[in-house]
Order: C-alpha cells, then sequence, then structure tokens
C-alpha cells in the first residue's frame, strides 16, 4: 500500500499529472485553480515531471495548445476554473469532436458577475453539452484517483474523449486531506502509455477538422453521441481495474444509508461530506433519509440512478447552479426528466444553494428535508427553491 | 519534362503538399501562395490552419486536398494549436516517445485569422518563443465569410462592411503594420512576401524555418473575388502591389530590417488601383492622397533598411 499523507487537495491533483507521466500541460492561472498548475510549473522546473510546460496568454489558447499536442500523441494536461472554463468554451466542443483526449481538472467556481472566485457549479453545468465525460469528486483521496483514472478512461481506444475532473473551488482544492498516494509502478501497471491512433505525423499525413456540410455533419454528431454513450461500460471498466490496483472502488452513483429510506437526498461534490452527516444526525433522530452522490456527469448514468433511487417515496436533489428562467437547477431538472417515464417515481424536488461558496452546513441539509417533506408545489415552476437566499 | 533542370536554371520543387483539386476561386492569389509555400516546406511539415478561405476550399468532408499532415480547429487559436504541436514535439522527442526527425511547424492564417481575432494568440506564441514559422495569407478582409473589412484591409476600399457610399469612402483606416508588430516581439525572423515573386517568397519561407525560435512571414495574397478583379490579373496585381510601394518586400533578421528589392522609383499608384473593383469609387484627389502616404511609408521603411 502506498502512505497516507497530510496533502492539499491541489497538489495531490498536480501529483496525480506527474505520475501519470504527462508529456505537455497548458494552463492560464485562475483563481481557485492555482496550486494545481504552480505546482506543476513547479514539478517541470525540478526535473520531477519531463514535460513542456506552456504558460499560454489564454485559457482559450490553453485548450487550443492542448487540441495540437494530442493531436500530435502526446498526453495532455490542463487545469482551469469558473471564468476560464467559459473562454475556453468554444474549443471544448473541438476538443470531443475531434476526439482529442485532453485531461482536464475544473476547480468549479462561480460565474461573473458579480465577480466571486469562490466554490460554485454554475460553470461545470454550462459545459455540460460540449461533449466531454464529467466526473465529480467528493473529497480529495477522489480528486487524485479521479485525475489518474481520468487517463485510462480519456486515453482508451474505444472512448478518445477529453475528460473533465470536477473539484469543488476552495472546498477540495485549499483543503489539507489524507491522501493516499500509489507507489508509482502501481500507477505505471494502471495506465498504459498514450498511443493516439491517427497523430499528426508526416510519415503517415492525416487531415484533422475538415468542415462538414449539412449532408455529413448530423452523421458526425451521430457518431459523437453513440461513442459517448459507448464510453459508460469502458468508465466502470476502468472503474474494477481501478479497485483490482489500489483497492478504492468507485462507481457513478454512490448511495450512503439508503436500506429503507423513504427520503433521499442526491449531491453533486463535496456538498456529499456535510449530507453524510446531516443523514446520520436524521437517522439518530429516527428519520428514514438516505442520500445519493451523483459522480458521473456525462455520460449521464440513467440506470445507475433509477437503481439507486429504488423505492424512496421523496427526492431531494441539490443543485450549486442556477439556470435562471428555466425548470429547476440543472441537476435537479435532469434527474427529474431521467426518472419521469418510470412508472413508480419518487416525489422530486430541488434546492439551489451554496453558490458563490456560501457554506451550506449539516442544519441547512436538515432544514431542506423539512422544507421538502412540506413543500406542496403547484406547477413544475414551483418544485424548486433557493435555499437560504435572504428576500 | 524529365531533366528539366538541365535546361532552366531554377524550377519550384515538384512536391505538392496542397494538391491540386481545391474549391479556390480561379485566380486565387491566396491558393498560389499556399501551393508555393508548401513546396518551399517540404514533406517533414505540421500545418496548423485557421478557419478562413484556405481551410474551407481544402478540406470538405470526405475529400482533403492535405497531402502533408494538418490540422484545423478554429478561426482564432491556430498559433496556439501550434504552439501544442510544438510542445509536443519536443517533449516527445526528449523523452524517446517520438523520433527525432527534426519535423517543423507551420501555423497559417487569413489576415482576419491574424491581425484581428487571432492576434492574442499569436502574440503569446510568438513571445513565448515556439520553434514555428507563421505564415498570414493576407488577402486585405475576411473573404470566406463575404469581404468584411479586417484591419488589413487597406484605406480607402470598399467591402461589404466598410462599403462606399454617399458619406463613406470606404475603409476608413490604414492598414494595420502586422509585420511591425511581430518585430515588436523581438523574434529571429520576419519577412513579407509575394507569390508574384514565387522564388523569393520560398526562400523566405524556407529561412522562416530554419530558423531557432518563431519566424513570422506575411504574404500579400491578391483575391480577384473580394478585390473585384479580373482572375488573369493576379499575378500582375501582386507584381504592381510591390512595383507601386504598396507591399514592399522586405527581411527583418534579428531585429535588422533589409529591403528585398528596392522597386524605386515607384509606379503611379492609380496603375495598381484602377484595375481593382473595390478601388473604383475613389477621386483621383483621394488616390494622390494614398499614393502620398504609400510614398512616405516606403522612404521610411529604406531609411530603416539602410
Ligand atoms: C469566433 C469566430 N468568429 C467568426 C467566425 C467567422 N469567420 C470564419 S472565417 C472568417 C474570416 C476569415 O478571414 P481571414 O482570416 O482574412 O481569411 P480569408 O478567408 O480572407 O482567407 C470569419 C469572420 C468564426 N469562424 N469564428
Ligand atoms: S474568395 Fe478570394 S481568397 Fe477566397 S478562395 Fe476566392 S479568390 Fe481565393
Ligand atoms: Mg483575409
Amino acid at each position: 500500500m502506498g502512505k497516507k499523507v497530510g496533502m492539499e487537495v491541489s497538489l495531490a491533483i498536480a501529483e496525480a499529472a506527474k505520475m501519470a507521466d504527462t508529456d505537455v500541460v497548458a494552463a492560464y492561472p485562475i483563481t481557485p485553480q492555482t496550486h494545481i498548475v504552480e505546482r506543476l510549473a513547479e514539478l517541470v522546473a525540478n526535473g520531477e515531471l519531463d514535460a513542456e510546460y506552456i504558460p499560454v496568454e489564454s485559457e482559450h489558447s490553453a485548450m487550443s495548445a492542448c487540441l495540437g499536442s494530442v493531436a500530435t500523441g502526446a498526453r495532455t494536461f490542463t487545469a482551469t476554473a469558473g471564468q476560464g472554463l467559459e473562454l475556453m468554451h468554444e474549443v471544448l466542443y473541438v476538443a470531443a469532436s475531434m476526439r482529442l483526449p485532453v485531461i482536464m481538472v475544473v476547480a468549479n467556481r462561480a460565474l461573473s458577475s458579480p465577480l466571486n472566485v469562490w466554490g460554485d457549479q454554475s460553470d461545470l453545468m454550462a459545459v455540460r453539452d460540449t461533449g466531454w465525460i464529467q466526473l465529480i469528486c467528493e473529497n480529495g483521496q477522489e480528486a487524485y484517483d479521479t485525475t489518474l483514472y481520468a487517463f485510462r478512461i480519456g486515453e482508451d481506444k474505444r472512448v478518445l474523449l477529453p475528460v473533465m475532473v470536477h473539484v469543488d473551488g476552495f472546498y477540495l482544492t485549499h483543503v489539507i486531506e489524507p491522501i493516499e498516494i500509489p507507489e508509482q509502478e502501481k500507477v505505471n501497471k494502471f495506465l498504459p502509455p498514450f498511443k493516439y491512433p491517427l497523430p499528426l505525423d508526416p510519415d503517415k499525413p492525416v487531415s484533422m477538422g475538415a468542415f462538414a456540410p449539412p449532408i455529413l455533419y448530423s452523421e458526425t454528431k451521430k457518431a459523437q453521441e453513440v461513442n459517448l454513450r459507448a464510453s459508460l461500460p469502458v468508465i466502470r471498466e476502468v472503474w474494477d481495474e481501478f479497485e483490482k490496483v489500489f483497492g478504492r472502488k468507485y462507481k457513478a452513483v454512490e448511495s450512503y444509508r439508503t436500506e429503507g429510506a423513504k427520503t433521499l437526498l442526491l449531491t453533486l461534490g463535496s456538498f456529499g461530506e456535510t449530507a453524510m452527516a446531516a443523514v446520520d444526525k436524521l437517522r439518530d433522530e429516527g428519520q428514514a433519509v438516505g442520500l445519493l452522490k451523483l459522480r458521473l456527469w456525462r455520460p449521464f448514468p440513467f440506470e445507475d440512478l433509477r437503481k439507486a433511487v429504488g423505492d424512496a417515496e421523496l427526492l431531494i436533489v441539490i443543485d450549486r447552479a442556477l439556470s435562471y428562467g428555466g425548470p429547476g437547477g440543472p441537476a435537479f431538472s435532469e434527474i427529474r426528466s431521467a426518472l419521469y417515464s418510470e412508472k413508480k417515481r419518487p416525489r422530486i424536488l430541488g434546492f439551489v444553494g451554496g453558490l458563490g461558496g456560501r457554506d451550506l452546513m449539516v442544519a441547512e441539509f436538515e432544514g431542506m428535508v423539512k422544507r421538502a417533506q412540506e413543500m406542496r408545489p403547484k406547477g413544475a415552476e414551483e418544485e424548486f427553491e433557493m435555499y437560504g437566499v435572504r428576500e | 519534362m524529365k531533366n528539366l533542370g538541365i535546361y532552366a536554371a531554377r524550377l519550384t520543387p515538384p512536391v505538392e503538399g496542397f494538391a491540386p483539386g481545391h474549391r479556390a476561386c480561379i485566380g486565387c492569389g491566396e491558393a498560389l501562395a499556399v501551393r508555393l509555400a508548401c513546396k518551399a516546406a517540404g514533406e517533414n511539415i505540421i500545418i496548423a490552419n485557421a478557419t478562413g478561405c484556405m481551410e474551407v476550399v481544402s478540406s470538405q468532408l470526405p475529400a482533403s486536398a492535405w497531402r502533408i499532415p494538418w490540422i484545423h480547429t478554429l478561426f482564432e487559436n491556430t498559433a496556439a494549436v501550434a504552439s501544442g504541436v510544438e510542445a509536443a514535439l519536443k517533449a516527445m522527442t526528449r523523452k524517446g516517445k517520438i523520433a527525432d526527425r527534426g519535423t517543423k511547424v507551420i501555423a497559417m492564417a487569413g489576415d482576419g485569422g491574424t491581425s484581428d481575432i487571432g492576434l492574442q494568440a499569436l502574440s503569446g506564441a510568438l513571445e513565448r518563443y515556439h520553434d514555428f514559422l507563421y505564415i498570414c495569407f493576407d488577402n486585405e478582409a475576411y473573404m470566406n465569410t463575404g469581404i468584411q473589412r479586417s484591419s488589413a484591409t487597406p484605406f480607402g476600399a470598399s467591402t461589404t462592411t466598410s462599403p462606399a457610399g454617399k458619406k463613406s469612402i470606404g475603409q476608413k483606416t490604414w492598414k494595420k503594420n502586422m509585420p511591425a508588430i511581430a518585430v515588436a516581439h523581438n523574434i529571429p525572423y520576419v519577412a513579407t512576401a509575394s507569390p508574384s515573386y514565387p522564388f523569393d517568397m520560398m526562400d523566405k519561407v524556407k529561412k522562416g524555418l530554419a530558423v531557432n525560435g518563431p519566424a513570422y512571414v506575411h504574404i500579400l495574397s491578391v483575391c480577384p473575388t473580394g478585390w473585384r478583379s479580373t482572375p488573369d490579373l493576379s499575378v500582375r496585381l501582386g507584381r504592381l502591389a510591390v512595383e507601386t510601394g504598396v507591399f514592399p518586400l522586405y527581411e527583418v533578421e534579428d531585429g535588422k530590417y533589409k529591403l528585398s528589392m528596392d522597386v524605386s522609383p515607384l509606379r503611379p499608384l492609380k496603375d495598381y488601383m484602377s484595375i481593382q473593383g473595390r478601388f473604383r469609387h475613389l477621386s483621383e484627389g483621394m488616390v494622390k492622397k494614398i499614393e502620398d502616404r504609400v510614398r512616405k511609408d516606403y522612404e521610411q521603411l529604406k531609411e530603416r533598411c539602410a
């Protein structure tokens, strides 16, 4: 077994990229991602990581340089957050559509304006439809593990898709946690070298990024859709493999104390840790409350979600992002639609909370359970509320 | 013809990285420039191409005119994509993941992709000193989207977004000096070139590829469609641009300016302008005013080259 060390999560993420023997890092600093890329720059400067570090002049260029790098066949890593992710937006689609497996950690942060650098998942939700695989981490160990296995998933020949690893800004990036860093040999055993099938190579010239007229565009999009959905079994396979080598088991939807639960909370990311404490408390008080934690956002794990929801009567989805004027928080609205066709489905209510670094404590999670049990919505637009906001 | 080289002193290399069959307009000076640049660059090359005419005419799925490795992603990011390619080659060669074959990298874009929307990415890549050649194929407007003005459109030209009209003489601003901006990055090689002077142009592409570090070559590319000129005049217009002093050919090696050819005394500007529809609306007085400015700029350049 590797040893557990107290480590800032950002540094653990950089360590994962290092142990994956990343060839190229192209990144632009933004709070709260900075410690990740600073650490990588340091590792390269010290010769601990043999890589080219491109200190680009913007996130748009960061992702663009990543495209060029992966297309040439190099293992490529970057990290960003909030505004940076939005500046990359256009380029994100290209990475997925051209099947260039860039691995990116996103230190999730609020979007301006007003300027706010703190934890929030608005950035995560805004890039939902770019075609990337999106994994969401709950704690530091997960952040290390997920960064590592993201390479294995994205670079798998059956997948070849870019992967975003989401870690809540500050809540995860800036905390020190006991993290088990495995031995390098184990990492080498788990992660084969990257072999891009058709890189830019003068010996075998390829044209990449040709344009598609209407008669072909739809087919390219269908192929992409089929491909992203087909990555789910590979992701499961990688999780199994990860468990074999490192002993930690991951799955798309994590259940916590759901046995016999009538009410379920559902969270994404670091909320999960606080929600667990709330569930413990409510269970102690005799309430049949459990918790689901969604780890995989794209491809959406429909099957796993349905199974995990089971016979619950009330499902409370907590979003850290808002869809202005829409049908509730993005996760809430997707989960409601994912369960819509089920014969027996729970009542589904949503809360939006914790925006821009506002803390949601155990008491707030308890409060949401209580509030949801009282809510009597008259229409879809009343099925969610912003929680803990002053009028 | 076999052994033609025995009879003709200088020939272009037979290699065609940019193959015939692409969809450029008849008489397209930009396609000619790309073809010659590819001949000069040879086969051990990777090209990153910005969105624009050259990308669109060469790459409609499932066909491609490219016989060398080529990547297009977006409009404004081609210098950044090239940075990534260069860094990847460097890292993988150093780590023994690929053989060291001295593969070179070219980024190419139009004047819009270079002097407007892609300027930041270009500046970043030049400043970071990537070992690559950036070629701007300047046809003096956004041609791919229908002849809209760019910051490289010359004063007085009528375009679809700087139309001449009762209250407008067309483009109201003077052409941005992109080569000077490149020079300001303290890079080892900057040059202007024209496919109407093919050997000079190819030499400059070769030089740009040979230097260690970034190089910038700015190529004036006649666009009969956007300039409202007849296709048979494209090569001649390229020469007239040089002979009138509108587009002087020069190099800047390690900051030192050198004229590739001194064409003074300059030809009258009207020889160049009168055969292009985009300047048709200009009065003689206005052409004179532009000519004064062209001559002043040319003299300044000559001084810098002295
Ligand atoms: C972000 C973005 N904005 C606008 C466009 C539309 N667009 C595509 S090509 C082009 C003009 C290209 O002009 P230039 O770079 O001069 O190349 P040319 O076609 O003239 O060779 C424009 C405006 C785009 N593709 N992407
Ligand atoms: S519009 Fe101009 S630059 Fe574009 S292909 Fe036609 S002639 Fe060439
Ligand atoms: Mg142009």
